[in-house]
């Protein structure tokens, strides 16, 4: 895959705070990239060094292996985090407006607005003040404007926050749509649950410093720390608490057992199985791997303690 | 560049399209008309009706002496006062004058009865009237003759004319450019603050909106502020240019609507005027030449230069102040915190208003040169010298140092503006943007 994005050692710093600190990442083309860190780490300030809207202190931001130039800004759509309207502003005129800064002609703008508008069902509202629309419809208007001139490159500051349930999977939707189509996406967010939905790439900075990054799956298996859940029937207990084996977590349900196992390095999942077969009978066996949540909470946690 | 253009012409037809500016484009001129055609009006109104004024003169000295004018006609009585007001009064409706018997040397006391306010033109004849009857009637008895003294009076005519540097002759007259110049100084204080105001209020309405990270990832922040400065700019012309045309129509309206009375209210407001300052009794010389002189006035004035210096100085002091109300607006999360960065901002141009009079007493003090050269204040006081006419090359000085002054004021704002409008919740004061305009963007 053909890197879309890249910065290189990319620093900042703010009248005596340093807001990054030599971060690197790689945005494959056509993925969906996960920029993930507490309040404060600087993601923000990297998503505007991309966004040519905050100027860098050293580094290079490369869109497509080339330096990034102020003509580029056209090929990305970008949804900050402190997103509005002009309220006293018709949204229809408002949509084109925002469209022809983005360099769409007037007539290209009108088009792919109608596009749009049908497909959320919206239509009705061209005529409307954006004041008289709730916040969660501002929103959808926001994000038609961030995608409507095809941008190669999206970038989504925080995007579900002030969208109601039915409205982030909607968005979800379009997401994983526009990825499809061709799209590169890069989304910051603090909602684990839909980075472990839609990222195939995730970077974690903490106080400005990259300190994690890389495919989903490989991160996971990087954290997995060998255990194992089965679901099994059995009328007496397993006998399987001593090395390589160790239980961590029992509990029966419905007449079915649960156990976690830990495996230590001299042993594998094959061995434990083949063990517990010989005592009961096996509902189910999987491997347990670290939620992103997990993950984030202990890697924050490590790098803060160890400043 | 395209950008650009397009942000003007949003900040530029928002705005042109609201009431509130549509409102004012009317109103404005309605005032300026109203304030001209006024005066004329209200005159000719209370001249409208006819007043009747009984005369009670004991000392008989009077006799013949009220002479009958446009709207006043005299005619005597000889009962007593009691009678005679009851009857002037109540039963015919008219004035009383009543001049009771004194001796000459005595300050003369008369007494005008009305049932309503008798207006200033009456009693200002009564009174010369009176004057010139005691004065003659005191020069008589110390045996000199009135003629005499009327062959001495001798009427002064004082112009004043004005010689440029190539020698040039031109009559001035300083009344007329005492008013233009406080009118043209006031305006443009009016204009810049007004304009430079919905600059403020634009950029924090886009902060609070939050829709400045959105436009700027499309346009530069520096690009966003002179749109809106520019756009602005553009409405504040059209206002002015508005108001000069409808200015012009409502008086042309007016005068035609009126017809040949409203020549004639203003023939008898100027002949009041006259009656007031000299006091003259002699009404029906109306100066033949007033048309003449109206004209010669206008000549005086040099209105080409006036109008484009006022677009001039209109537009350099507004970018001027503009950019920093932009770099205010785009520091500030809140309304309430504006004041204490607004107060600084708007002395120098508060000052300039305050010195209207100094400057209006003595134009060419070095008082009124240095502020009509530093920028910050220049904009109001050099329209207010412009009326009793500069050197061209101080108009030229003051407007290239207001050139650069804006390009140094909108440089140091954009600077501050582009890192403010990021930045959401923080307090903010001069150490802040002091730091803020060190930074690298």
């Amino acid at each position: 895959m053909a890197i879309a994005l890249q910065t290189v050692d990319v620093s900042k710093t703010f009248t005596n705070v340093k807001a990054l600190d030599k971060v690197s990442i790689e945005v494959e083309e056509q993925s969906i990239f996960g920029l993930l860190g507490p309040n404060g780490a600087g993601k923000t300030t990297l998503i505007r060094i991309i966004n040519m809207i905050t100027a860098m202190d050293e580094g290079q931001v490369l869109l497509n292996g080339q330096p990034v130039k102020q003509d580029d800004i056209r090929h990305i759509g970008y949804l900050p985090e402190e997103r509005g309207l002009y309220k006293k502003m018709k949204v229809g005129e408002q949509a084109v407006y925002l469209a022809r800064l983005k360099g769409l002609s007037k007539q290209d703008a009108m088009k792919r607005l109608k596009f749009w508008f049908e497909k959320f069902g919206i239509t009705s509202w061209w005529n409307k003040k954006v004041e008289e629309l709730s916040k969660g419809m501002q929103q959808k208007v926001q994000f038609v404007v961030t995608v409507l001139h095809n941008p190669k490159l999206l970038i989504f500051d925080e995007p579900f926050s002030g969208f109601d349930p039915i409205n982030v999977n909607l968005l979800k939707e379009e997401i994983l749509n526009l990825r499809d189509k061709g799209s590169t996406i890069i989304f910051s967010t603090h909602n684990m649950a839909s980075v472990e939905e839609l990222c195939d790439h995730i970077a974690l900075i903490n106080n400005s410093k990259l300190i994690l990054s890389g495919e989903i799956h490989d991160i996971k298996q990087q954290f997995k720390s060998n255990i194992f859940e089965v679901v099994y029937r059995s009328p007496k207990e397993l006998l399987l608490n001593t090395p390589p084996f160790e239980v961590i977590d029992k509990q029966s349900k419905n007449g079915e057992q649960l156990a976690k196992i830990r495996i230590n390095e001299t042993s594998n999942a094959n061995e434990l199985l083949k063990n517990i077969l010989t005592q009961a009978e096996v509902v189910s066996f999987r491997e347990i791997l670290p939620s992103v949540n997990d993950i984030f909470i202990q890697e924050v946690e490590k790098s803060s303690n160890n400043r | 560049m395209n950008k650009i253009r397009l942000i003007i012409q949003r900040e530029y037809l928002t705005r042109v399209k609201k009431k509130s500016f549509i409102i004012m484009s009317i109103l404005g001129p309605v005032l300026i008309a109203a304030m001209i055609i006024l005066p004329a009006l209200l005159s000719e109104w209370s001249e409208g009706t006819k007043k009747r004024i009984a005369v009670l003169d004991e000392t008989g000295l009077f006799t013949g002496k009220f002479k009958n004018q446009d709207n006043l006609e005299f005619y005597s009585v000889y009962n007593d006062l009691n009678s005679e007001k009851e009857a002037a009064l109540y039963q015919r409706g008219d004035l009383l004058l009543y001049i009771p018997l004194t001796q000459l040397s005595l300050p003369t006391k008369a007494q005008l009865f009305s049932t309503k306010q008798p207006g200033l033109n009456v009693t200002v004849y009564i009174k010369s009237v009176m004057k010139n009857v005691i004065e003659n009637e005191k020069l008589k008895a110390k045996g000199i003759d009135p003629e005499v003294i009327k062959s001495a009076k001798a009427e002064i005519d004082l112009a004043t004319i004005r010689v440029d540097e190539s020698g040039k002759e031109k009559k001035s007259y300083t009344e007329v450019e005492v008013g233009l110049s406080i009118f043209a100084g006031i305006m443009i204080y009016f204009f810049i603050f007004m304009f430079g105001a919905q600059v403020l209020k634009g950029v924090m309405e886009e902060k609070q909106n939050r829709i400045v990270e959105v436009i700027i990832s499309s346009v530069k922040p520096f690009q966003l502020m002179m749109g809106k400065i520019v756009g602005i700019a553009l409405v504040g012309l059209t206002q002015f240019m508005l108001w000069i045309l409808l200015t012009g129509f409502f008086l042309i309206l007016f005068q035609t609507g009126a017809g040949s009375d409203f020549q004639e209210s203003i023939s008898t407001l100027t002949e009041q005027n006259q009656m007031m300052n000299q006091g003259a009794p002699d009404m029906t010389t109306i100066d033949s030449n007033k048309l003449a002189m109206i004209s010669e006035i206008i000549n005086s004035i040099d209105l080409k230069t006036m109008v484009f210096s006022f677009i001039f100085y209109f537009l350099g002091g507004y970018l001027l102040y503009a950019s920093l109300f932009a770099a205010i607006g785009g520091a500030v999360d809140h309304d309430a915190d504006t004041q204490q960065f607004m107060l600084p901002v708007s002395i120098p141009l508060i000052f300039s208003v305050m010195m209207s009079g100094a400057i209006v007493n003595q134009p060419d003090s070095s008082m009124a040169f240095w502020l009509s050269m530093i920028p910050f204040t220049s904009p109001v006081t050099m329209m207010m010298r412009i009326p009793f006419g500069v050197p061209y090359w101080e108009i030229g000085l003051s407007a290239t140092i207001l050139i650069l002054g804006f390009i140094g004021t909108t440089w140091l704002a954009g600077k501050i503006y582009r890192t403010g409008i990021l930045m959401y919740g923080q307090k903010v004061n001069y150490a802040v943007m002091w730091k803020w305009l060190k930074q690298k963007n």
